[in-house]
């Protein structure tokens, strides 16, 4: 290495030899001996009654094992469990069973499973069970939910309603009744799928003589997997050990506990063999969960100088057939507290009703609720800024939270640690040449030519989060962090953490950090994450929350092993600790350069034990358990430049500018590659993706021919650029970069669509903006238009 | 994804696959070749077929020849071969503008040119492109081989006028490499599969006046199965190809279509596109003869 300093610089991911040569080790890599495969037959109707299934050809098939139906578990499993339990919303909690017990509630819904010899045998089986079905009336939007008369799911949540979770700050009635100016708007956040390259898989192994079970699992959160595992099969938690090494990718949709992973599990359990499933594509795209699928009505009162003084949104959320295991609270706490952004809004109320429906359960994808909450606000502060004929970057800066203002409460309760707003938008304009593209767009509109310009001046929280606050909101479980830093008597460093990368780098990221802090070289330090078996405790990555949090309690840990190791130099040193300073890897006497002694002198000195100071414990070894004190803010301004094409509706993006401060960066190359994926997976959200269900319950858009997942020639060159306003209350800085792409970026898109189209008449297209959508829009406007002669 | 069993033979010579096509009972049987579109269908059980016949393998499907006034290319000819065929691209380019706009390199590694054809998929590139160079797709059957027009091959959806025990063996592809000729290949791609929403082929010769001598315009994606745009030509011919002529003669250019629609493009979408597209293909053939 070339570099001064480890930490703070673009050391390639130590991760991507391995992955892109075919050499990583995901879940549907294992092989055990004995090992047998499964395959889940799902219902093809979205809902309907199962009144006879005969297994009996299926049995009979040759290398067919055994063949279970949700009759064969009944008393042997319990149902999958919903682990976000929002509080004062009337949550209500159907039962979800791995396989239906006498209902299916949606196309991909788990009827019978086969365990075979091999995967194409367990296939071939499934075509051989009969299952006779009385479909049932299907409704899959949660506005056909809602309504009177509408076909009901489950009896214990009447008129489909899973739950109603209200919030309200401040005196939202008194500004409306005094505001100048309201603007209202419906928006639809379409369903989304969150599309992991890798699929789901589980390779479950039981041992019947220790009574243990080991299970590989491509899970964002092996921990909780493992909690969640004893919950449903009743193994005792200690007896379970989970394995998710190379995870490829999840974006939430492996955060959830799954009815395969439980599956997997039992047949292994009941046959005594290992048990390997793994999904096909056609699969994970109706028994993975699905993303988004939020209706909003929202209502901003202004000021006619611009200044917003209230907002109110009622939400309608498509929660799917079951509540999956986060999914509660997605839109609710996740979604309602950012809504107010980066504005003094100081007066709002959110009322968020979630319905079931006969569609694939929704829970956490990219961003989870921070992205609805951001295209919300930053759509309204366009809305109003052509309701008030002003600039949108002028609207922004008028209500913007002033830098001097940190820390600053919002209207969503939330403490802003800190911010600079304005810095970011300004270095964002400066790279786009606003004044210069505004000058250009008004030449273009007299050739009839639509460019656009969308900003996007985001806020999200992230940094998941204080347990307490976990805790409050209704989240099972804790959200801090343990970290193990071992140095051994080699000199070489393991670290042990509790989060679970799955693409976003950190066993890079975190080795540099430990081998800035100790003096080693970066290769020394190995990261181990994803073993229930090594690694006492953890929450696992989402919410931004892998670096924040589990990256501080590295920090901590580190801290403490070069406070013994201090110690121990000193003793051998005959020296007092005070007198000692630490520097790229040494003890040194100050004063007494000749005297000094390597962390690696000292690790082995430490590990043998030979010569220990009174009362020190050998070995070199340190663990913190971290929780964070506040949640994390990280902010920025997004800005897209797109060209609108007047006959065919195509929107072609010319430049994409992303200036993010994500606070302290520890590998800037690392940080772009998130802030690239996250832009285009909310690129992909604004101009490409929709989940798309007939009437029957049928996805249509089920697979890569049907459903845009864009690729590189449809994502632009995005330029990346930062301003740093470190995190206050972490050790670290960091505030965490996994979401912040895709928070940021759809709303930029369609903001610059809608700035193109706006000398048209036209305020707002439905996501996702496709050519045709945008087509009809323009030729609505101009029919609408046509009456006065003016375009 | 697993299929369901089948046998796979692979035949070295155009008769044993021809015996082979007889030996099994009709629908029972399928030619396969680059198996970019069968192979799918067959993983996804969307398709049953008891045995499948690779002639992939088969010299006689393979090469690329000039006969003159026209390029034979073997239908067993990989598009990647197409692409890089400099006798194409000098000859034909037409193929090489659509070809190349074909799924992606791993697509274009291993579909066919034939293939393509024969499996007459209604969003395919090659069926707009052999009708607007009036190809002919040369056929061998138990008795004998026999040439058919373009303008007859393509019946209906996934449907052409090859019989079920016939072979197609070649495609020869009209030269435009004459003086005053001009084509292009305009694409609607969908976003996510790469097939063509609607794609037009255009193929324009102009007299030395700069008057059309003759136009011709193949649609692919819009309908239920490639055609020409007859009306548009007729329009066209003698005059000059300018901005109002164009748009005049492409306002009827989905005339007649049996139009698709789904969820990313409606029927009235396509018809739409195919009135933009029909005219921006032929501005970019007709520009492209006036420089030759």
């Amino acid at each position: 290495m070339s570099v001064t300093r480890l930490f703070g610089a673009s050391v390639k991911r130590r991760e991507d030899p391995r992955l892109i040569t075919g050499r990583g080790a995901y879940t549907d890599d294992i092989k055990l001996p004995g090992m047998l495969h499964m395959a889940v037959l799902r219902s093809p109707y979205g809902h309907a009654r199962i009144k006879a299934i005969d297994t009996a050809k299926a049995k009979a098939h040759p290398g067919v094992r055994a063949v279970y139906t949700g009759a064969d578990l009944l008393g042997r499993m319990n149902p999958i469990p919903c682990a976000w339990l929002i509080p004062d919303s009337d949550l209500k909690v159907p039962a979800y069973h791995a396989l239906a017990k006498d209902t299916v509630r949606f196309t991909g819904d788990g009827v019978a499973m086969v365990i075979a010899d091999d995967p194409a045998t367990a296939r071939d089986a499934l075509d051989l069970i009969d299952v006779d079905y009385e479909p049932l009336p299907v409704v899959t939007s949660q506005e056909q939910a809602a309504a009177t008369g509408a076909p009901q799911l489950h009896d214990d949540a009447p008129g489909n309603l899973a739950f109603h979770w209200k919030f309200a700050h401040g005196d939202v009635d008194a500004a409306f009744r005094d505001a100048e100016v309201v603007v209202k708007h419906r928006f639809v956040q379409q369903r989304l799928v969150p599309n992991a390259m890798e699929p789901r898989s589980a390779v479950a192994s039981w041992n019947p003589g220790a009574e243990e079970l080991l299970i590989y699992n491509t899970t964002q959160n092996p921990h909780i997997a493992r909690f969640l595992t004893a919950v449903t099969t009743s193994i005792p938690e200690n007896k379970i050990r989970y394995i998710a090494r190379d995870v490829g990718g999840g974006f939430g949709s492996k955060i959830p506990f799954y009815p395969g992973d439980a599956l997997a599990v039992f047949a292994s359990k009941d046959l005594g063999l290992p048990v390997k499933w793994t999904e096909d594509r056609r699969e994970n795209y109706v028994a993975t969960i699905h993303g988004r699928d939020q209706i909003t009505e929202v209502e901003m009162a202004a000021k006619r100088d611009g200044t917003m003084t209230g907002l109110r949104v009622k939400a309608l959320s498509n929660m799917g057939a079951y509540l999956s295991t986060a999914a509660p609270g997605v839109p609710t706490w996740l979604f309602a507290l950012i809504v107010p952004g980066c504005y003094t809004i100081q007066n709002y109320a959110c009322d968020v009703f979630g319905y079931f429906t006969n569609t694939t359960p929704t829970d956490a994808y990219r961003g989870a609720g921070r992205p609805e909450a951001a295209f919300l606000i930053e759509r309204m502060a366009d809305l109003l800024a052509a309701e008030v004929k002003m600039d949108p970057v002028e609207i922004r800066r008028k209500n913007f939270i002033p830098a001097d203002a940190f820390p600053y409460t919002t209207a969503g309760t939330l403490s802003y640690d800190s911010g600079n707003y304005q810095a970011a938008l300004d270095k964002a304009l400066a790279m786009v040449d606003y004044a210069g593209l505004r000058q250009k767009q008004a030449e273009l509109r007299q050739q009839g030519r639509y460019l656009g310009i969308g900003l996007s001046t985001y806020v999200e929280v992230c940094g998941l989060a204080p347990s307490a606050a976990a805790g409050a909101m209704g989240f099972q479980g804790g959200l801090w962090e343990p970290a193990t830093v071992r140095v051994l008597a080699t000199g070489k460093v393991v670290v042990l953490t509790g989060t679970n990368p799955h693409g976003q780098g950190e066993e890079t990221t975190f080795a540099q950090m430990v081998g800035d802090m100790l003096g080693v070289p970066v290769e020394d330090v190995d990261v181990v994450h994803g073993d229930t078996g090594a690694i006492p405790m953890g929450w696992g990555t989402y919410g931004s929350r892998t670096t924040a949090v589990g990256g501080t309690a590295i920090y901590k840990a580190t801290v403490k092993v070069i406070e013994k190791a201090k110690k121990l130099a000193a003793h051998l040193l005959e020296a007092s600790p005070d007198d000692l300073e630490f520097e790229q890897g040494s003890f040194r006497v100050k004063g007494s350069p000749g005297k000094a002694k390597t962390i690696q002198e000292i690790a082995l000195m430490a590990n043998v034990a030979w010569n220990m100071p009174e009362g020190m414990e050998p070995g070199l070894e340190e663990s913190t358990f971290h929780d964070p004190t506040n949640f994390t803010f990280p902010f920025g301004t997004h800005i897209c430049v797109v060209e609108v094409d007047a006959d065919t509706g195509e929107v072609k993006i010319e430049r994409y500018i992303a200036v993010d401060d994500v606070g302290v960066v520890i590998n800037p190359m690392i940080v772009d590659g998130q802030v690239h994926g996250g832009v285009a997976q909310g690129i992909g959200q604004a101009l490409y993706e929709h989940a798309i269900y007939d009437e029957g319950g049928n996805l249509i858009t089920g697979s890569m021919m049907d459903y845009t997942v864009p690729n590189a020639t449809q994502i632009p060159t995005i330029e990346t650029a930062r301003t740093e306003t470190p995190c206050p209350h972490n050790l670290t800085g960091v505030k965490g970069v996994g979401e912040t792409g895709t928070i940021a970026s759809t709303q930029a898109v369609v903001n610059a669509v809608v700035d193109a189209l706006s000398p048209l008449g036209i305020s707002d297209i439905e996501m996702p903006l496709t050519p045709e959508r945008v087509w009809r829009a323009m030729r609505a406007a101009q029919a609408s238009a046509a009456p006065t002669g003016q375009p | 994804m697993f299929a369901k069993d089948f046998s796979y033979a692979a035949p070295a010579s155009l008769a044993e696959a021809l015996a082979l096509l007889q030996s099994q009972p009709e629908g029972e049987v399928k030619l396969v070749a680059g198996g970019q579109s069968l192979i799918p269908l067959l993983k996804l059980r969307m398709t049953e077929i008891g045995a499948l016949v690779d002639v992939s393998k088969i010299p006689e499907l393979h090469g690329i020849t000039d006969d003159g006034d026209g390029v034979v290319i073997g239908a067993a000819t990989t598009y990647f071969q197409a692409v890089n065929s400099p006798l194409v691209q000098k000859r034909c380019p037409l193929v090489i503008q659509a070809v190349s706009q074909v799924g992606d390199p791993q697509v274009r590694a291993r579909g066919t040119i034939g293939g393509s054809l024969a499996h007459a998929d209604p969003a395919g590139d090659l069926p707009a492109v052999a009708l607007a160079v009036d190809a002919e797709l040369r056929a061998t059957g138990p008795s004998g081989s026999r040439s058919i027009p373009a303008t007859a091959f393509f019946v209906d959806l996934m449907t052409t006028a090859l019989q079920p025990a016939e072979v197609l063996t070649a495609v020869r592809f009209h030269a435009t490499d004459a003086p005053h000729a001009g084509t292009a290949y305009v694409k609607h791609r969908h976003p996510a599969s790469g097939y063509a929403i609607v794609g037009v082929a255009a193929a324009v010769w102009l007299n030395d006046d700069g008057t059309c001598r003759a136009a011709h315009v193949g649609i692919t994606g819009a309908g239920t199965h490639a055609t020409r745009a007859a009306g548009v030509e007729q329009a066209l011919t003698g005059k000059r190809l300018d901005d109002a002529t164009l748009t005049a003669a492409c306002a009827n250019a989905a005339d007649g279509l049996d139009l698709m629609s789904d969820p990313y493009a409606s029927g009235e979408y396509r018809a739409h596109l195919t009135r933009v597209l029909a005219k921006r293909a032929l501005a970019q053939a007709a520009a492209t003869a006036a420089q030759r």
